[in-house]
C-alpha cells in the first residue's frame, strides 16, 4: 500500500516529465493566455477585429515588432539591454533608401550595406559594454542619440530635406518588394509577408535557444556572467554576438519598412526600442536576465499589436489611446504572471 | 489558503471587467461600430448613416490638431454622422490606421499627408475598396495622384511667402525658421517660402515638438550665439509661445511670428510679444471634409474643381486679435 506512492515521490528531482507538466513549465504559457484574452476581448467588442481583413491588419502591426522583440528577448535573456534598436531601424531604412536613390545602388546591394551597418553598430555596442563594464542601458542610450543625430544630419546633407523618397524607382525594387513587403492572399485577406518572416525568426531563435550550445551560453551569461565564464562559456563573445543580432535584425526590419513605405523619414523609429522591450517582458522575459523565451516575446508583440489596432477598431476616443494601451498591457502582463504562478502550483 | 484564493479570484475578475467598463463609457459618446451588441443600439442617436475615419500624422494632445479634431467632431454632431479620429507621427502607424479603417469598411477617409509616399499603398487599398478619400493640411501636390477627391488645406509655400513678406515689412533681415517635426515636408516648404518672401538671411532650426521646453532652450541658445538674429518664425503655436520666452531669456530684440493659433498665441499678439500669426483655420480642415464626404456619398458632389479648397492663410494681428481670442479659448480657432 505504502510502496506505490513512495516510489513516485521518492525523489522529486528525477520524476519523469509528462506532457502536461512540460506544457505548464513553458515560460510562454502565461503570454499565450494573455494573448487569447486580448483577442477574445476585441473579437467580442468589435465587428472587424476577428474578420480575415482585421486579423491581417493586426498581424501586420505586430510583425515588425515581433521580429525585433525576439532579437531583443535573446539579448535580455543574455542579461543586457539595447536602447538603440528603435532608431537603428530608421538608420537602416535611411541607408537603404539613400544608397538606392542617391547613389544608384541596387536595392539588394543597399540592403547588404544596411546589414553591414547593423553588424558594426551591434559590434560597437557590444565591445563597449564588454570592455568598459558600463551598463548597457547607458552605452546603448548613447548609441541611440548618436544614431538619431546622424539620421537627421546626414540625411539633410545628402538630400537637402528630412526624408529620402523615391525608393520605388530604384533598381531591384520589385524583387525586394516581393521579399520584404508584398502581401499574400489568405482567406481573402492580404497578409503581409513580414508575418512569415516573423514566424521564421521566432522558430529559428527558439531552436537556437533550446537546442544548441550558443543557446545554453545565452541563458548562462544572463544568469551570471562570472559563473558562466567559470565553466568555460565565452561570455564576452556571446554578449557581443547578441548585440550584433539585435542591430542586424533592426537593419532587416528597417529595410522592410523602407521598401514598404518607399520613403523614410529621418526622425522615425524613436521610442520603438521601448515597445521591443515591453513586448519581450510581456512575453515573460525577466529584466534581470537569465530567463525568457522567443515564442513568449512573439506573443508579447502579438498582444501589443492586437491591443494597438483593437483600440482603433473599437473606436475608443483617441485622446485616451495611451491610457487604454497601458491598461491593456498591464492586464495582459499581470494575467501572464498569474497564470504562471498557478502553473507553478499545479505542476508540483 | 482558501481565503487568499477567493480574494485573488475576485481581484482578477474586477480587473478583467475594467476594460469592459471603460469601453462602455466610451461607447456612450457615439460608437456606431454596432459590434458591441444590441443593448447599445438603443442608446445611440440612431441617425448615423455614415462612418468617416480621420487619420492624421499628429500624436494626440497636439494643440493645433486638437482643433482639427474638434472641427471633425462638431461636423459629426451637426450632420448626424459617425466620425473616428486617429493620429500618429510614425508613418507606418498612420498607414496601419488607414488599413484598419479600410477593413472596418468606413464610408470615407480623411487623411493628412505629411509623408505622402508612405500613405500610397494603404490609400490605394482604400480606393480599391471604393472608399472616397479627402486629404487635408499637408500633401496638396500629391493629393490627386493618391486618388483623393479633393484637398482641404493651405498652400504652404504661399503661406510661408506671406509670412516672410510681413516680417520684411517689420524690418526683419536675419530670421531663424523653427522646424518642429523633422520629417514634415510642409514645414520645410513654409521655411522655403519665408526665405523667398523675406529676401534676407534665413536659417532653419530643428527642434522637437514633443519637448517644448527643450525647444525653448534651443531657440534661446541660437539667439545668444548670434545676436544679429532679429526675427523668429515658429511654425506651431506652442513653439511660438516658447519663442517668446526664449527671446526674453536671451535678452534679444528679435521679433516673433508664428504659424497657427492657440489661446496663448492670441494673448501674446494682443500684448505685442508676438507680431502676427499665420492662421490656416484648421477647424475647417476637420469640419469641411466631413461635409464634403457626406455630400459625395449622398449626392456624388465634389468640390474645388481639381484645385485645393483653401482654408488659409489669414493673418491675425494686434488689430483683429480680440475677436479671435474668445474663439481660440473655446478650441475652434
Amino acid at each position: 500500500m505504502t510502496a506505490a506512492p513512495a516510489a513516485t515521490s521518492s525523489d522529486e528531482r528525477v520524476v519523469g516529465s509528462g506532457l502536461t507538466r512540460r506544457f505548464l513549465q513553458r515560460p510562454e504559457l502565461g503570454a499565450a493566455v494573455g494573448a487569447l484574452a486580448v483577442f477574445l476581448f476585441f473579437a467580442i467588442q468589435t465587428d472587424a477585429f476577428a474578420t480575415p481583413a482585421g486579423i491581417a491588419n493586426w498581424l501586420d502591426a505586430s510583425a515588425p515588432l515581433g521580429i525585433m522583440a525576439v532579437a531583443v528577448a535573446l539579448l535580455m535573456i543574455g542579461g543586457e539591454f539595447d536602447l538603440s534598436a528603435g532608431v537603428m531601424t530608421a538608420t537602416a531604412g535611411l541607408v537603404v533608401a539613400t544608397f538606392a536613390t542617391e547613389y544608384g545602388v541596387n536595392v539588394w546591394g543597399a540592403f547588404a550595406i544596411a546589414l553591414v551597418v547593423g553588424l558594426v553598430v551591434g559590434l560597437v555596442n557590444g565591445v563597449i559594454v564588454v570592455r568598459t563594464g558600463l551598463p548597457s542601458f547607458i552605452v546603448t542610450l548613447g548609441m541611440f542619440l548618436v544614431l538619431q543625430g546622424l539620421n537627421l544630419g546626414v540625411t539633410k546633407i545628402i538630400t537637402g530635406t528630412v526624408q529620402v523618397r523615391g525608393l520605388d524607382d530604384a533598381a531591384g525594387y520589385d524583387s525586394a518588394r516581393t521579399v520584404f513587403a508584398s502581401t499574400v492572399s489568405i482567406f481573402g485577406a492580404n497578409v503581409r509577408v513580414t508575418v512569415f518572416w516573423w514566424i521564421a525568426v521566432t522558430a529559428l531563435a527558439t531552436y537556437v535557444l533550446l537546442r544548441t550550445r550558443p543557446g545554453n551560453w545565452i541563458f548562462a551569461v544572463g544568469g551570471s556572467a562570472v559563473a558562466a565564464r567559470g565553466v568555460g562559456v565565452p561570455a564576452s563573445r556571446t554578449k557581443i554576438a547578441l548585440f550584433m543580432t539585435v542591430s542586424t535584425m533592426a537593419a532587416l526590419v528597417g529595410t522592410m519598412q523602407a521598401v514598404r513605405l518607399t520613403s523614410v523619414q529621418a526622425n522615425s523609429g524613436i521610442g520603438l526600442e521601448f515597445e521591443f522591450i515591453i513586448a519581450a517582458v510581456i512575453g515573460g522575459c525577466l529584466l534581470t536576465g537569465g530567463f525568457g523565451s522567443a515564442i513568449g516575446a512573439s506573443l508579447g508583440a502579438l498582444i501589443f499589436g492586437m491591443a494597438k489596432q483593437g483600440i482603433v477598431f473599437a473606436n475608443w476616443d483617441s485622446d485616451w489611446f495611451m491610457l487604454f494601451l497601458g491598461l491593456l498591457l498591464l492586464l495582459a502582463t499581470w494575467l501572464n504572471l498569474y497564470v504562471r504562478k498557478r502553473a507553478e502550483v499545479l505542476k508540483r | 489558503m482558501l481565503t487568499t484564493t477567493h480574494t485573488r479570484k475576485r481581484a482578477l475578475l474586477a480587473i478583467l471587467a475594467l476594460p469592459l467598463v471603460l469601453a462602455a463609457c466610451s461607447d456612450g459618446d457615439g460608437n456606431g461600430g454596432g459590434g458591441s451588441g444590441a443593448t447599445e443600439e438603443g442608446g445611440g442617436s440612431g441617425d448615423a448613416d455614415f462612418t468617416f475615419a480621420v487619420v492624421t500624422h499628429a500624436s494626440a494632445g497636439d494643440a493645433f490638431w486638437d482643433v482639427v479634431k474638434n472641427g471633425a467632431d462638431a461636423a459629426a454632431e451637426d450632420l448626424g454622422v459617425e466620425v473616428t479620429y486617429q493620429g500618429s507621427g510614425e508613418p507606418d502607424e498612420q498607414a496601419q490606421f488607414i488599413d484598419a479603417a479600410v477593413s472596418d469598411e468606413v464610408d470615407g477617409i480623411v487623411v493628412s499627408l505629411a509623408n505622402p509616399d508612405a500613405m500610397r499603398e494603404p490609400l490605394a487599398a482604400a480606393a480599391d475598396a471604393g472608399i472616397p478619400i479627402i486629404t487635408i493640411n499637408s500633401g496638396e501636390n500629391e493629393s490627386a495622384s493618391l486618388g483623393a477627391i479633393t484637398h482641404v488645406g493651405q498652400t504652404e509655400t504661399v503661406a510661408g511667402q506671406g509670412a516672410g513678406e510681413q516680417l520684411a515689412e517689420a524690418g526683419v533681415t536675419n530670421l531663424i525658421c523653427v522646424i518642429h517635426e523633422p520629417g514634415n515636408i510642409g514645414l520645410e516648404q513654409r521655411c522655403e517660402g519665408a526665405t523667398e518672401g523675406l529676401g534676407g538671411t534665413v536659417e532653419n532650426l530643428q527642434v522637437d515638438i514633443n519637448d517644448v521646453a527643450g525647444a525653448q532652450n534651443t531657440i534661446q541658445s541660437s539667439l545668444q550665439a548670434d545676436p544679429s538674429i532679429d526675427g523668429v518664425l515658429a511654425l506651431n503655436p506652442a513653439i511660438g509661445v516658447a519663442a517668446v520666452d526664449a527671446v526674453a531669456g536671451a535678452g534679444s530684440e528679435a521679433q516673433i511670428a508664428t504659424f497657427d493659433l492657440s489661446g496663448d498665441v492670441v494673448s501674446a499678439i494682443e500684448d505685442g510679444s508676438i507680431l502676427f500669426a499665420v492662421d490656416q483655420q484648421q477647424y475647417l480642415q476637420g469640419y469641411i471634409p466631413i461635409v464634403l464626404l457626406k455630400l459625395y456619398q449622398e449626392n456624388n458632389n465634389t468640390m474645388g474643381g481639381g484645385l485645393p479648397v483653401l482654408t488659409g492663410p489669414g493673418f491675425v494681428t494686434q488689430e483683429n486679435a480680440a475677436t479671435v481670442a474668445e474663439l481660440a479659448e473655446a478650441g475652434t480657432r
